[in-house]
């Protein structure tokens, strides 16, 4: 790779960085307006315009509370929690491919960070982690409410992940690929897999509610139960480092749905809008660049609906018990999620047979 | 290249030693997690990206967070930990790791590694491809072999946490 | 044994249709409902720059009242005490002197007069039952949180209205 090309992916990586955090921190901001705009309330208003400056104050805050250690907790431990949810969370957008190529003096950009050939088992790997900073931290912390928590987080994640897994096979199958990139440029156009798999994504959407510990499945943290639950010992930057990871991983969560099921940067009508463009503008490259920077807000638009739609879930449905979440990732999704791989198989089969 | 590979491989057998030595049972489990990511280093290193990410989903993201889980519910105290081994244990233990020291020795003394045939080397054989290929042509009857093994033990775990009648859960 | 009368239903446990036990067509619906509270308008009043409206007859802090010429109506008869069915009001009566009767319109009037805002309902008998029109309820203000108990006892200095010629406001 040559220098100039390292240099853009390094602004590209930094870019996308930034973007996260910025997300994760206004994802504060509007988890506590849609609350209270589903609650008839107009919510945070008097920091900033629209109290736009809320997200500033609260880390103010968390940043100068006191930073405390209990006394009889693991010291190391409790420490490195929180750091390894938030490396773990952010880690995890690095494959995702947020458009097409930008041509920059005759230079091909790809704005993904890294386009390895097993994009999908990455993500799925570094989320699969993210389950021991929860654990970790909950463990350190010598507090009972805390273990529960921690316990309560870990049988969660892996049973969902079985299902998440399962219920992703489908769409591999259908595209024949692990990476990313090519997931998300099979789907031009208007032809996004959300078409041909709309079990499988309910129940990946519900795995990815389970993943992140957000509500109907946020037992890991139920403050009626266990208090705080894994961050019951928690207070200021790491507390909100914890917040944060949550944040992040909603944000990749959409981001990855997005790409997965509903076509990543791909919007009807893109090549003739390419065409139309280019014979407008006489400029093959300034046609494909703008395409590219639609596609890229085209993105960023589904990202935020699915954002939206975890806080709009959030405040609509009520916790589930712990038997009943149980029951619905063993018992009702691993199954569906099989019929949908075995379905799947059966349709591919059919069409090269029949066409 | 070869930096890399010594650093990973003193940074595994490091961690690999510690989750020997350190006294809690979390500790140990962690720098065994940390071992596995190593592990997939190297699977990195020899260009098999797949394996690599299978190892970290299935021992560092499922295997070892049971482990973990199982460890945090027995909550081993302090009175486990501080239990004094006593010297006729740590004399077997010694003599035992010595011998399978000196077996792993002789076996490997005579082991001569295959050349690596530089001209026909297909780098991309660790890719999905090749390896889902290979596995389901060439290693079709072991690779079927183990799923039922699975499915045998999935079985005999749901047979043994099944509720019978009459029994009480509390 | 027999039933006490015969209006016990018998209680049928239903069995739930499909489409209940598949659970996602009530989340759907559920969300219809969010959605809907979401783009209603919302009942918040901002409260420093915006005050809810106040019905007329709204009682709130006490007043006492200083006739035209700008003395005093009240004459500590003790009516409004007698009145009061929380015992918020106590007084204390004097003598009006000789060249005073700029400050006090009739010969007797009330050297203290206290009114225990933690005690008070504000029920507006003591204005009822007042025959020299002296306490009012006033439509627009109210008795403050404040830190100390004793803060809440407010005496004149807090309770008369003030002289027109000294109102700065």
């Amino acid at each position: 790779m040559e220098s100039v090309d390292l240099i853009y992916k390094a602004i590209y990586i930094l870019v996308i960085f930034g973007i996260t955090l910025l997300i994760a921190t206004y994802s504060t901001y509007f988890e506590r307006k849609i609350a209270a705009f589903i609650q008839d309330r107009v919510g945070p208003n008097r920091a900033g315009p629209a109290g736009l400056l809320q997200p500033l104050a609260d880390a103010g805050k968390l940043f100068f509370k006191e930073d405390f250690i209990p006394a009889k907790a693991n010291k190391a431990l409790f420490v490195i929690g929180p750091g390894i949810a938030m490396l773990v969370a952010t880690m995890s957008s690095a494959v995702i491919p947020f458009g097409e190529n930008l041509i920059v003096d005759g230079r091909e950009i790809w704005l993904q960070a890294i386009n390895v050939n097993i994009g999908v088992l990455y993500v799925f790997g570094v989320v699969s982690l993210g389950v021991y900073g929860l654990m970790i931290g909950g463990w350190a912390s010598n507090n009972k409410f805390s273990l529960l928590g921690a316990i309560r987080a870990a049988s969660q994640n892996i049973s969902y992940e079985l299902a998440m897994g399962l219920s992703l096979i489908a769409v591999l199958m259908m595209t024949g690929s692990l990476s990313l990139r090519e997931i998300a440029e099979q789907q031009h156009g208007f032809n996004w897999n959300i078409w041909y798999q709309p079990l499988g994504f309910i129940i990946f959407l519900i795995c990815a509610f389970a993943e992140t510990n957000r509500t109907p499945f946020d037992l890991p943290e139920s403050e009626a139960e266990l208090i705080g639950g894994y961050h019951t010992e928690y207070g200021s930057m790491k507390l909100g480092m914890y917040l944060f990871a949550e944040y992040i991983n909603i944000f990749v969560a959409s981001a990855v749905m997005a790409t997965l099921y509903f076509g990543a940067y791909n919007f009807p009508f893109m090549l003739e809008l390419e065409a139309w463009l280019a014979d407008m503008l006489d400029s093959v490259v300034a046609a494909n660049n703008i395409v590219t920077m639609i596609g890229v807000g085209v993105m960023f638009a589904k990202i935020f609906f699915f954002i939206f739609f975890f806080m709009w879930v959030r405040w609509t449905l009520p916790r589930f018990r712990y038997d009943q979440l149980m029951k619905l990732g063993w018992q009702i999704l691993i199954p569906l999620a099989i019929l949908n791989v075995v379905l799947t198989g059966g349709a591919i089969l059919l069409k090269e047979h029949l066409f | 290249m070869e930096n890399l590979f010594y650093f990973l491989s003193s940074l595994t057998l490091l961690c690999a030693l510690m989750v020997v030595i350190s006294k809690n049972p979390v500790h140990s489990i962690i720098f065994l997690i940390i071992t596995f990511f190593t592990i997939s280093g190297h699977y990195i290193l020899l260009n098999a990206q797949f394996l690599a990410a299978v190892n970290i989903i299935v021992y560092a993201g499922a295997i070892m967070v049971l482990f973990l889980f199982v460890i945090m519910f027995l909550n081993m105290g302090k009175d486990e930990r501080d239990q004094k081994t006593s010297v006729i244990t740590k004399i077997t233990g010694a003599i035992a790791g010595g011998l399978l020291f000196v077996v792993m020795i002789a076996a490997l003394k005579d082991a001569t590694l295959q050349p690596v045939d530089v001209d026909n080397f297909n780098s991309q054989i660790g890719m999905v491809e090749n390896l889902g290929q290979l596995l389901f042509t060439k290693y079709i009857l072991p690779f079927e072999l183990a799923s039922v093994l699975f499915l045998v033990a999935m079985v005999g775990a749901v047979m043994l946490g099944k509720k019978e009648t009459g029994e009480r859960h509390f | 044994m027999e039933p006490l009368s015969n209006r016990s239903k018998k209680v049928q446990k239903r069995e739930m249709t499909f489409a209940e036990r598949a659970y996602l067509p009530a989340i759907a619906q559920g969300l219809g409902i969010t959605l809907k509270h979401f783009f209603k308008k919302k009942a918040t009043v901002q409260y420093p720059e915006q005050t809810r409206e106040r019905s007329d007859i709204w009682r709130g802090l006490h007043v006492l009242k200083r006739d035209e010429n700008g003395a005093e109506r009240c004459t500590a008869c003790g009516l409004c005490a007698v009145a009061c069915p929380a015992e918020a009001i106590t007084m204390i009566a004097g003598e009006r002197k000789a060249g005073e009767e700029h400050l006090y319109r009739e010969e007797k009037y009330a050297v203290t007069y206290e009114v225990n805002m933690l005690r008070c309902i504000f029920c507006g008998l003591c204005e009822e039952a007042c025959p020299k029109a002296a306490i009012f309820l006033q439509d627009d203000k109210l008795a403050p949180a404040r830190y100390e108990r004793d803060e809440f006892i407010y005496g004149k200095d807090r309770l008369v209205e003030p002289l027109k010629t000294t109102e700065t406001k």
